[in-house]
C-alpha cells in the first residue's frame, strides 16, 4: 500500500489528482456522478471581484487532440463564490482552491484579500488566462510584471499562493523563479497555449473571441516539458497539469518534477477520468513498491 | 442522479435520409430519467468532445432511447460508421427539457431540418392536439413526417424547393395556422432566424413559446460555460446562460437571438 498523501506548501491532500479550474465549476454537477470527496482537491472557477459575463459564443472549438476554449472568466464574483459556493464545498473532505483572476493590481489584491479571509486551503493566482483583453495573462508574461502582482498578492494574501503560469512566453523557468522570489509558496502549470481555428467555408473563425486557449492530450508533451524545466529552477512545489488524460499521463507528469496534477479537458470526455487517475495511480505506486505516492515527483533520470 | 453515462448497444440503424440516422439503443438508465427536449452527449471515440445530440425518443419501460441526428461534421461522421451491437458511451440525460401542459392542451411544433427530432416526444404527449410544421430542402430530406403522424399528430411538410407539401418556409406555414386555429402553446427547434421568427410571431398571437437552442458544447453538464448563449434578465439586462444545463429549452421571451 503506497500511501497517497501529498502535501502542497504545508496543506495536505489525500491524493495528488486536484480538478483544474474552468473545467469542473465549482464540483456541484459532477457531484451528481461520483463524490468529489475521492479527489485530492479542487480548483475552483476563476473569481474576479466582481461578476463577469465572459465572452460571446461560440467559446469552444475542436481540434486534433484537444480543444479550444474562449470562456473569458465567466464567473459569478468574489462574493457569490465566497457565501455560495464555498460552503457547500466546505460540507464536504476536500482541499480547496480559490482560484483568482483580475485585469489591474488593484483587483488582484482585493480578490486575493476577500477569498484568503474566507475558509479556502489555497489561493491561485491566475496571471495567464488568454482570453481576457486586460489583465490576465498579460501579466503572467514578464519577469517584472510577475515579480509585481506576486508580491502585491502575497501581501494581502492569508494562504498559501500558487501561481499559474502561462506556456505563451519563451522562459517559463525565469517566469517561475520570478513568482518564487515574489513569494509563491507553489507554481501550477501550464494553463492553455493560445490558439486559432477558421472555417473554411465562412472565412470566419470559428470562435467569436478569434482566438482561445488550447487544452487536452494536444498539449501534454509540453506541459511535460515545461514542468521539468520548471522543477530545475525553483524549490517550490509544482503542480503539473495540460493535457493529462490518464493515469500514465500523471505518472509521467510527476516523474518530471510535479508534487501535484491537475486535470481538465479530459473531464469533457471521460466525467470519471480524475478517479480512474487516482485508482491507476495508486495501484502503480504500489506496484513499484513506493511507500509514497511523493517519490514519484521529479525521479525522471535524464540521458 | 439526474443523469449517468452508460454504455449503450446500439440495436438498430437506419438511414431515414441522406446522410440522417436514426438510432435506436438500448439505454435503461438514460431512458428511465428522460423527459421531453433532454439531450445526451455522446463519446466519438476519435474526438476530443462530446457531441450533444438531441433525444428524439425515449421508452423507459423497453429501456429504448431513439437519437436522430445528421451527419454534419467528423464528429457525426464517425457514429454514423456504428454497426447495430456496437456501443455508444453516452452521457445523459441532461439539461432542462420542454415544459409540458395537460396532454388535452393544442400545441403546434415548428422543427427546421435536423431540428425535428426532439419535437418527436412532444408528439406523443399531444397526440391528436399536436400539430407539427416541419420544413426541409426537399421531399427526400423530409424526416420523421410519419412518426410524428403515428401518435396522431397533424403535420404540415414545407420545402425550399417545393418538391412536396408548402412551397416555402415554416414560419409562413404558421403564421397561417396562428390565424386560423388556437393553440396553448408553440414549441420549436431549428435554426436560429427560423426560431426568432417563430417566437415573435407566438408573441404576436400572445401564446407561450419555447426555443430548444443548439451552442458548441464541452462538458454537456453546466461545469465549464463552454456553451453560454445570451438570454434577457428580468432588469432589462443581459447574461450568458448555459445551453447545457439552464436551456437546450427556453422560454422564447427570454432568449436575446440578436
Amino acid at each position: 500500500m503506497t500511501d497517497m498523501k501529498v502535501s502542497i506548501a504545508g496543506v495536505e491532500m489525500k491524493n495528488p489528482i486536484i480538478t483544474a479550474s474552468g473545467a469542473f465549476g465549482y464540483g456541484m454537477e459532477y457531484n451528481e456522478m461520483y463524490p468529489i470527496e475521492k479527489l485530492g482537491g479542487i480548483s475552483c472557477k476563476g473569481t474576479t471581484l466582481h461578476e463577469r459575463q465572459g465572452n460571446p459564443g461560440p467559446r469552444i472549438a475542436e481540434t486534433p487532440a484537444g480543444m479550444l476554449n474562449s470562456v473569458g472568466l465567466q464567473n459569478p464574483g468574489s462574493e457569490a463564490f465566497v457565501n455560495t459556493y464555498l460552503p457547500w464545498l466546505r460540507q464536504r473532505d476536500i482541499t480547496v482552491i480559490a482560484n483568482i483572476a483580475g485585469h489591474s493590481l488593484d483587483e488582484y489584491r482585493e480578490v486575493a484579500r476577500r477569498v484568503s479571509d474566507a475558509n479556502v486551503d489555497l489561493v491561485e493566482l491566475n496571471i495567464s488566462c488568454p482570453n481576457v483583453k486586460e489583465g490576465g495573462m498579460s501579466f503572467g508574461t514578464s519577469c517584472e510584471s510577475v515579480e509585481t502582482v506576486v508580491s502585491e498578492v502575497r501581501k494581502v494574501c492569508n494562504r498559501p499562493l500558487i501561481v499559474k503560469l502561462t506556456p505563451n512566453v519563451t522562459d517559463i523557468g525565469a517566469i517561475a523563479q520570478a513568482a518564487e522570489a515574489a513569494g509563491a509558496d507553489a507554481v501550477s502549470l501550464i494553463n492553455t497555449i493560445t490558439g486559432m481555428r477558421i472555417d473554411i467555408r465562412t472565412r470566419r473563425p470559428i470562435l467569436k473571441n478569434n482566438i482561445g486557449g488550447l487544452s487536452g492530450p494536444a498539449v501534454f508533451p509540453v506541459a511535460v516539458r515545461m514542468v521539468r524545466e520548471v522543477y530545475k529552477k525553483v524549490n517550490i512545489p509544482i503542480i503539473g497539469m495540460g493535457g493529462v488524460s490518464t493515469w500514465e499521463d500523471a505518472a509521467e507528469m510527476m516523474m518530471a518534477g510535479a508534487a501535484a496534477i491537475q486535470v481538465g479537458a479530459a473531464l469533457f470526455r471521460d466525467p470519471y477520468a480524475p478517479i480512474k487517475i487516482i485508482e491507476g495511480l495508486e495501484a502503480f505506486a504500489s506496484e513499484q513498491g513506493l511507500s509514497s505516492v511523493t517519490e514519484l515527483t521529479g525521479s525522471v533520470q535524464e540521458w | 442522479m439526474r443523469y449517468v453515462q452508460e454504455h449503450c448497444t446500439l440495436i438498430y440503424k437506419e438511414e431515414i435520409a441522406k446522410g440522417v440516422f436514426s438510432f435506436t439503443l438500448k439505454a435503461p438508465q438514460i431512458a428511465s430519467k428522460t423527459q421531453c427536449g433532454q439531450f445526451v452527449n455522446v463519446l466519438c471515440d476519435p474526438f476530443q468532445l462530446r457531441r450533444p445530440i438531441s433525444i428524439g425518443g425515449f421508452d423507459a419501460q423497453a429501456g429504448i432511447l431513439r437519437l436522430v441526428f445528421e451527419v454534419r461534421g467528423k464528429g457525426t461522421e464517425w457514429m454514423a460508421t456504428l454497426e447495430e451491437g456496437q456501443a455508444l458511451d453516452l452521457l445523459g440525460p441532461l439539461g432542462h427539457g420542454f415544459p409540458l401542459l395537460d396532454s388535452g392542451k393544442k400545441a403546434v411544433m415548428i422543427g427546421g431540418g435536423i431540428g425535428t427530432p426532439p419535437l418527436l416526444p412532444l408528439c406523443r404527449h399531444y397526440g391528436r392536439n399536436a400539430t407539427v410544421i416541419s420544413g426541409f430542402r426537399s421531399a427526400s430530406a423530409v424526416i420523421l413526417k410519419e412518426d410524428a403522424e403515428a401518435f396522431g399528430a397533424r403535420t404540415i411538410v414545407c420545402t425550399d424547393d417545393g418538391s412536396t407539401g408548402f412551397h416555402g418556409f415554416t414560419t409562413q406555414a404558421l403564421e397561417e395556422e396562428l390565424k386560423n386555429g388556437t393553440y396553448d402553446v408553440v414549441y420549436t427547434c431549428g435554426p436560429k432566424i427560423m426560431m426568432k421568427k417563430v417566437a415573435e410571431l407566438a408573441k404576436a398571437h400572445n401564446i407561450r413559446c419555447f426555443v430548444s437552442m443548439e451552442e458548441r458544447m464541452a462538458c454537456g453538464v453546466g461545469a465549464c460555460l463552454g456553451c453560454a448563449c445570451k438570454t434577457k434578465t428580468e432588469d432589462g439586462g443581459t447574461a450568458m446562460t448555459r445551453v447545457c444545463m439552464n436551456g437546450p429549452v427556453f422560454e422564447a421571451s427570454e432568449v436575446d437571438f440578436e
